[in-house]
Formats: C-alpha cells, sequence, structure tokens
C-alpha cells in the first residue's frame, strides 16, 4: 500500500502556515515536540468547551464529566503500554517521571547502591540519578557509547554487578535514533536483581510499546512528543513497585486523610498525582493515543525508513564531494528510529540550523541535552534532523538543499 | 534572511578571528558557557594601571560567536572594564531594537550584527564573548 504522506499532513494545520520568508515549512524537529493533529486540537478545545471542571472531588455534572474524561485517558495510556490503568502515573512529563522515580524508589537505595545510566543519556535520564548520588551515596555507573551512537554493551556484565538496584536507560536515542538491546539490558538487571528504567521519549510516538513484552519495571514518555499537548506525560511502573514507594510531591489528591500529625497517603496512583493535574493535557494525550491507533504502523514504518535512507544517503553523497558531512550515529536502518544527527566540519549546529531555517526546514543545532554524549564523541553539538509521518520527500529535498547552501555560505569546501 | 545575517563583514570577521589562540601568560582567564548550545569562550587578558593591554581568546562557537571574539581581539587592548561593560549594555540594546550606540572604535564592528536583534536565540551567541571579558576582567579586579 503507498502511503499516502499528504493525507496526514492535510491533518496538521501547522503545516499552512508559512516559514521563514514565506516558504513551506519542512518540519524536521519532531524529536524535540512534534506537531498536533486537528483531532487533539479538537479534542483539547472540546473538553474545556463542554467538560471542564476539576477532577474526582466534586459531585456536579462537569466534574464528573471532567473526571470522567482523565480516567478515560488514563484507561488509554494502559492500552497503548499493555498495562494496567493502576500502574499509569500521570505527570507533566517524562523529566517529571524520572524525577518521581530519582526521589520515591530513589529513597530505598542507600549509600554504596549501584544505579547504572550510560553516556548516551538525555539529560533528563541522568540529572536526576547524579542528584539522588549527590543526596544518598548511590554510586553512579556509566555504560560507554559506541563509535556509532549506541549503548556499548561489551562491558554491560562487568557494570551490572549485584550492587546494581536499577539500570536506567534511554529506549531510543534523541541524538542518534539507536534503539537500546532492551533484552541485553533486562537480561542483565534479572541476574542481579536490579529494576530497569526505560526512557520512552522518542520511542513512544512512533505506536504502542508493550512494557509487559519488555519486561522492564519502569517507563516513561511525554505528550507532546507523541502528538499531544505539552505539559503531560507518563510514568508507568509496575504495580508492587508502585505500591512499596513513597508519595514524591505532597499536596491534595494524593492524600487518603490528613489530621495535624499524621496524614495517610493515597494508593498509586493517586499516591504520585498531587494537586490538580493537567487535565485537559491529559486528555489531549488520550485523543493522540487514538488518533497513533488510526496509523497504519507499517506503512508508517516504511515511509520513514524510505526518507531516512534518503537523508543518510544525501549525506553520504554531499560527503563524497568534499569529506567535510558526516552522520553522528548508526549509519543505516538497522535499530535506528529517524532521528539523524549530523556535523559538519568547520560549521557549527546553530549556523548550520540558522541556513537551514531559510529554506523552512525547522532542525535542531547544539548539544541536544545530551552533553555528557557530545563529549564521549568529542563534538561540540550535531544537527538534528528527526522525522514524523508528516514528514514527506519534499522536507527531505530542503534540508539536502538547505545544507548545500550552508556549505556555500560557510565556505565549507 | 540568511543574507542578512551571514552577510561578508561578519564573515571576515569570523575568518579573521584576531586574538584567536589565547595568550600564554595571561594576568586573567574566564570561561563562560552557553548551556543553551554548548557554545564556549575562553578570554584571556593582561593588564596594566586597570587598562587591557592585550587579549587572547579560544572560542567554540558559531560564526556569531567567532566574529564577536574577533571584535574584542580588535577592540579591547585600551579599554577599561567600565568600557567593556558600557560596550556590552550598548550591544544588548541594540539587539533588543535599539539604535547601534556604541563608542568608537567599536561601532563599525558592532553594526555587523544588527541583523541578529530580530533572532533572540542568537542574541547570546554575539554577547557571550563579551560575557567572558567582563568575567576575566572581574577575576582581574579580584586578584584571583
Amino acid at each position: 500500500m503507498t502511503f499516502d504522506s499528504a493525507a496526514i499532513r492535510r491533518q496538521f494545520p501547522i503545516f499552512e502556515v508559512p516559514a521563514t520568508g514565506g516558504t513551506a515549512l519542512h518540519y524536521l524537529d519532531s524529536a524535540a515536540t512534534a506537531q498536533m493533529p486537528n483531532a487533539v486540537l479538537d479534542a483539547v478545545r472540546t473538553h474545556d468547551a463542554s467538560a471542564r471542571g476539576n477532577i474526582k472531588r466534586g459531585v456536579h455534572f462537569m466534574a464528573e464529566r471532567a473526571t470522567e474524561a482523565y480516567g478515560g485517558a488514563r484507561e488509554k495510556v494502559a492500552g497503548f503500554l499493555n498495562a494496567s490503568p493502576s500502574e499509569v502515573v500521570f505527570t507533566s512529563g517524562t523529566t517529571a517521571a524520572i524525577n518521581l522515580v530519582a526521589h520515591a524508589f530513589g529513597q530505598s537505595l542507600k549509600a554504596g547502591d549501584e544505579v547504572v545510566v550510560s553516556e548516551l543519556e538525555h539529560h533528563s535520564n541522568m540529572v536526576p540519578w547524579q542528584m539522588l548520588r549527590d543526596r544518598s551515596g548511590i554510586i553512579l555507573k556509566y555504560l560507554p557509547v559506541t563509535s556509532d551512537g549506541r549503548l556499548d554493551l561489551e562491558t554491560l556484565e562487568a557494570t551490572v554487578t549485584d550492587k546494581c538496584k536499577l539500570i536506567a536507560v534511554t529506549h531510543v536515542s534523541n541524538v542518534t535514533g539507536a534503539v537500546t538491546n532492551v533484552s541485553a539490558i533486562v537480561a542483565a538487571a534479572g541476574a542481579v536483581g536490579a529494576k530497569v528504567f526505560l526512557d520512552g521519549a522518542q520511542r513512544a510516538p512512533h505506536g504502542p510499546v508493550n512494557v509487559a513484552a519488555l519486561g522492564v519495571d519502569f517507563y516513561a514518555m511525554s505528550s507532546h512528543k507523541m502528538f499531544g499537548p505539552s505539559g503531560a506525560g507518563v510514568l508507568w511502573g509496575r504495580a508492587e513497585l508502585l505500591a512499596d514507594m513513597p508519595p514524591f510531591l505532597g499536596g491534595g489528591e494524593m492524600i487518603r486523610s490528613v489530621t495535624k500529625d499524621v496524614t495517610t497517603f493515597a494508593d498509586p496512583p493517586a499516591r504520585f498525582e498531587a494537586g490538580t493535574p493537567p487535565i485537559t493535557q491529559v486528555v489531549g494525550m488520550g485523543a493522540a493515543i487514538d488518533w497513533i491507533g488510526t496509523l497504519d504502523h507499517e506503512a508508517v514504518t516504511t515511509h520513514l525508513n524510505r526518507l531516512t535512507e534518503r537523508v543518510l544517503n544525501g549525506i553520504a553523497d554531499l560527503n563524497g564531494s568534499n569529506g567535510r558531512i558526516k552522520v553522528v550515529g548508526p549509519q543505516g536502518l538497522q535499530e535506528r528510529y529517524p532521528v539523524i544527527s549530523f556535523e559538519i566540519d568547520g560549521a557549527h549546529p546553530h549556523d548550520i540550523c540558522q541556513i537551514l531555517d531559510g529554506h523552512g526546514v525547522a532542525l535542531r543545532g547544539g548539544h541536544h541535552c545530551a552533553q555528557v554524549f557530545m563529549d564521549a564523541m568529542d563534538l561540540a553539538g550535531t544537527s538534528r534532523a528527526s522525522l514524523g509521518p508528516y514528514s514527506d520527500d519534499s522536507d527531505v529535498d530542503a534540508l539536502l538543499a538547505g545544507v548545500e547552501d550552508a556549505f556555500a555560505r560557510l565556505g565549507v569546501q | 534572511m540568511n543574507d542578512a545575517l551571514y552577510h561578508k563583514a561578519v564573515m571576515r570577521m569570523a575568518a579573521t578571528s584576531k586574538g584567536a589562540g589565547g595568550l600564554e601568560t595571561p594576568a586573567a582567564t574566564a570561561t563562560v558557557d552557553n548551556p543553551l548550545c554548548g557554545d564556549r569562550v575562553t578570554m584571556d587578558i593582561t593588564m596594566a594601571d586597570g587598562v587591557i593591554t592585550d587579549v587572547g581568546h579560544k572560542v567554540r562557537g558559531c560564526v556569531l560567536c567567532q566574529a564577536s571574539a574577533s571584535t574584542i581581539g580588535e577592540h579591547a587592548v585600551g579599554q577599561r572594564a567600565e568600557d567593556v561593560q558600557r560596550v556590552h549594555g550598548r550591544i544588548h540594546s541594540m539587539l533588543n531594537g535599539g539604535a547601534n550606540e556604541t563608542p568608537e572604535p567599536w561601532t563599525e564592528d558592532v553594526s555587523a550584527f544588527e541583523p541578529v536583534a530580530p533572532h533572540k536565540s542568537r542574541h547570546q551567541c554575539v554577547l557571550l564573548p563579551f560575557d567572558a571579558l567582563i568575567e576575566a576582567l572581574a577575576t582581574a579586579k579580584s586578584g584571583s
């Protein structure tokens, strides 16, 4: 079946907005934030226009409508993850989810316990563990990266000792698009009784995630990267783990009873949802999951693989002419998603991205919140193209033309 | 837009990179980072009687950052800390929509950065080398 990217694109009103200089928008920054289709935009507006109320505590009509909408979104997320709704905690995003685990699960760790992360991690899956290390005296270890931007698992067995309590790694790299070998991570953790946390922010936009099949213990994802509104995200955790975790934030909703002297706490997931949650955003996230469910994922994957291959081949061709540009990350399509970082010798990512902006191409340049990875690769930063189901050949054409223009303007011979 | 930003003067200044390489025996040095993009500027200075006598820099940054550092390499010698603060403030104002009111001898080179004004995300690229110079001057003053 031929993938109709135009039909997908028509669902996203953002593409009617001219970009810099009145050019068409070629949005290749979906790894930073994805665009929202009409179905999600409409769901958000409809909720606020017809079902807006605070959830759970009110007995009036609107409170019940809002509660139903919020609970409905939780069930959609549970279905997306092949999990129970009671294991789905709504947060403000992946970063908040990781901080929740670092604090609440982290309280069970003592000085000398080990947590393993990697050099490939986004700061959001590194800094909270560093803060835990500084608070609690846990030992933080880093799995290295390979020269093609993947987790280097050669030292996995040696790194994951019987002191390891948690391995926290990315499911898909936000810099290189590389997919982590989750089964190897789970096996290594299982051998020593450690738990596994997966940062799913870059993987979740590409379709349902079967946390049971993955065998992990925690999973996090962000609404705004999966075609939903910003301000909402999910922590999934195994029921028995969440049950043992103390609250992270205190306040309304997460209590059972409060007196001056003693407060008891609600069961999960409410225990971890203090205060009024991002109700509208959560409803939007649910609508985004519905929208993802309308896609033919096999066709989308084939389409994005074809575009990714065009980008990789295009960069290789440009390198063939001057030897100055290379992909930072996997060079082919195996075990990767459509996130492609590249560097141009003698040109700064900011300049590359600025020049590409002149072509209407939205690219991201810099360290991508992965400074440790950049240090490991001896780079200051990269330019990154990240595709979504609305990406098409015109986007790739504009990207490659823009890179050629950057060569000329920046004097890269 | 690209023609406006990456015009001949800016490209020349970046390529010239006056002062690049740092100083062998600086009296004071400062390194500042732009946490948003990873750019880094190290600024070395020597001073006598409160006046900059030599300046050198190492820049890991974009064309705008390099051109700005080169501007410092061209014009910082002979300046005092308060002169540099004034220039920094005037550049900041210019980038935020004001006229270029930087004093001589900075005026012409700073005018090369006027097209950066509409691009707020690039303002710090121009200001980072001046931040580093101000910090180096503060280090020199404190004697540490």
